[in-house]
């Protein structure tokens, strides 16, 4: 998996994200308007894209989009 | 495993009722307009049914209208009904059972066996299996299932996580033995770690009331005041167990069975919200027009989501088909089943709308 495609799968899944505007060291939550039903969706997206369950811990810890990345990726080899 | 086939048991017919007030989200003003219409598309939640605030209607009287109704169209004799079940959790009285009330009120015989179970979101399942239970040995003829709930006013105004989710509604499903009618099959789980998902804290004996503490609302976070009368609802820990365990569940179901996700008519889900509803379908495979939806126009109803959506949703097929449907409740406990049967001619009574000044 790329964090291109990632970012991109995230483009997509949130509608007020302009394109190209998301970094990997971007705050997810200044970026995506972080709110609880934003959290599910990425929950949902996450489940459906990689097979990946993000519980709330996982999410609380990251900081940036590269830190979601990574510990879904942790998570897909696990 | 809780997985059991039930033989001997018809679904003879299924009736709803609300309360009259209707409450719209898009005027829900303690959250902003963008939040509203974020919370409406994701949720599938725009209008519900709530009673008209406390010392008004309760589930048994909603319960009630609702058996009144089909009772009477389907002509039954009362003195003929053994059984009469009531899920819900939301009772007239702490003491005693409201089962009781209502066998009473119905005018039903001393001779019939009432009892109260409760159980939120996996209700109308769990239900099933015990009234069916019952029935299967053939020695009750005739049971009524009362299912509903009355989640409104557990909920605080200023709580944006609760106060928008919930409707009230209340169901009755009447059955009967039937030597001819195909096994119902249900697969019935249960997990108590994830009790704090969903909970009151206060009102029941664990921490019954302080005066000083019970009853004043307090800012827990952003948009979320409440005091401990008022449901605590954890979201983000409600969308991993729905989406990790209810497929499961479903798919042993189907596999024990040997039945195949598209022989199935319809699969009615517990209306949660359509988020969770979409994820499970799509991971389920199932079609959307497969799939009914009430939420839009009643909210999520708890105990009452699965047969209020099939009375709302299903009025015709219901009544003049032969259906293969899979029926899944899921939450509170946490507790969550599925039950595979089939159906032909079922009476459906049209929605009661409770009435008033």
């Amino acid at each position: 998996m790329k964090i291109e495609d990632f970012i991109a799968a995230l483009e997509e899944e949130f509608d007020d994200i302009e394109q190209g505007t998301l970094k990997a060291g971007s705050d997810f939550r200044e970026s995506l308007e972080w709110n609880s039903i934003n959290a599910l969706l990425f929950i949902a997206l996450c489940d459906a894209e990689y097979d990946v369950m993000m519980s709330a811990d996982d999410i609380d810890k990251a900081v940036t989009i590269q830190d979601l990345f990574d510990t879904i990726e942790t998570k897909m080899k696990g | 495993m809780a997985i059991f086939s039930i033989p001997n048991v018809k679904i003879t017919g299924m009736a709803g009722a609300v309360p009259k007030v209707e409450i719209n989200n898009w005027d829900y003003e303690w959250i902003s307009k963008e939040e509203r219409e974020l919370f409406i598309k994701q949720t599938g939640i725009e209008k519900r049914r709530v009673v008209d605030g406390i010392r008004s209607t309760t589930t048994s009287d909603l319960c009630i209208m609702a058996a009144e109704k089909l009772l009477t169209e389907l002509d039954w004799d009362r003195s003929e009904v053994d059984c009469l079940v009531f899920v819900s959790q939301s009772r007239d009285y702490i003491v005693p059972q409201t089962s009781t009330i209502m066998q009473h009120k119905l005018g039903l015989p001393k001779t019939c066996m009432s009892f109260d179970i409760s159980l939120g979101c996996s209700a109308y399942v769990y239900g099933l299996s015990t009234i069916a239970s019952h029935i299967s040995h053939g020695q009750f003829k005739k049971a009524l299932l009362m299912v509903g709930d009355l989640s409104s006013l557990s909920t605080c105004y200023k709580d944006k996580s609760s106060y928008p989710l919930f409707g009230d509604a209340a169901t009755v499903t009447c059955l009967e033995y039937d030597p001819e009618a195909p096994p119902m099959h249900f697969n019935l789980q249960s997990d108590g770690a994830g009790w704090e998902a969903i909970h009151i804290p206060d009102g029941g004996l664990r921490n019954y009331y302080d005066i000083a503490t019970s009853f004043e609302i307090k800012e827990i976070s952003e948009g979320i005041h409440r005091n401990k009368f008022h449901v605590n609802l954890d979201g983000i820990k409600i969308f991993n167990f729905s989406l990790i365990e209810v497929p499961k569940n479903i798919k042993n179901l189907l596999k024990h069975v040997e039945v195949e996700m598209e022989d199935i008519d319809y699969t009615i889900l517990h209306q949660a919200n359509k988020m969770i509803n979409e994820v499970i379908r799509k991971k389920m495979k199932i079609e959307p027009e497969k799939l009914p939806y009430s939420i839009h126009k009643y909210g999520n109803t708890s105990c009452a989501s699965i047969p209020l959506t099939m009375v709302s949703e299903m009025q015709e097929a219901l009544k003049n088909k032969k259906l293969n449907l899979l029926l899944s409740g899921f939450g509170v406990g946490l507790s969550w089943g599925s039950v595979y049967l089939q159906t032909e001619n079922v009476h459906v009574s049209d929605i009661i709308v409770e009435e008033g000044e």
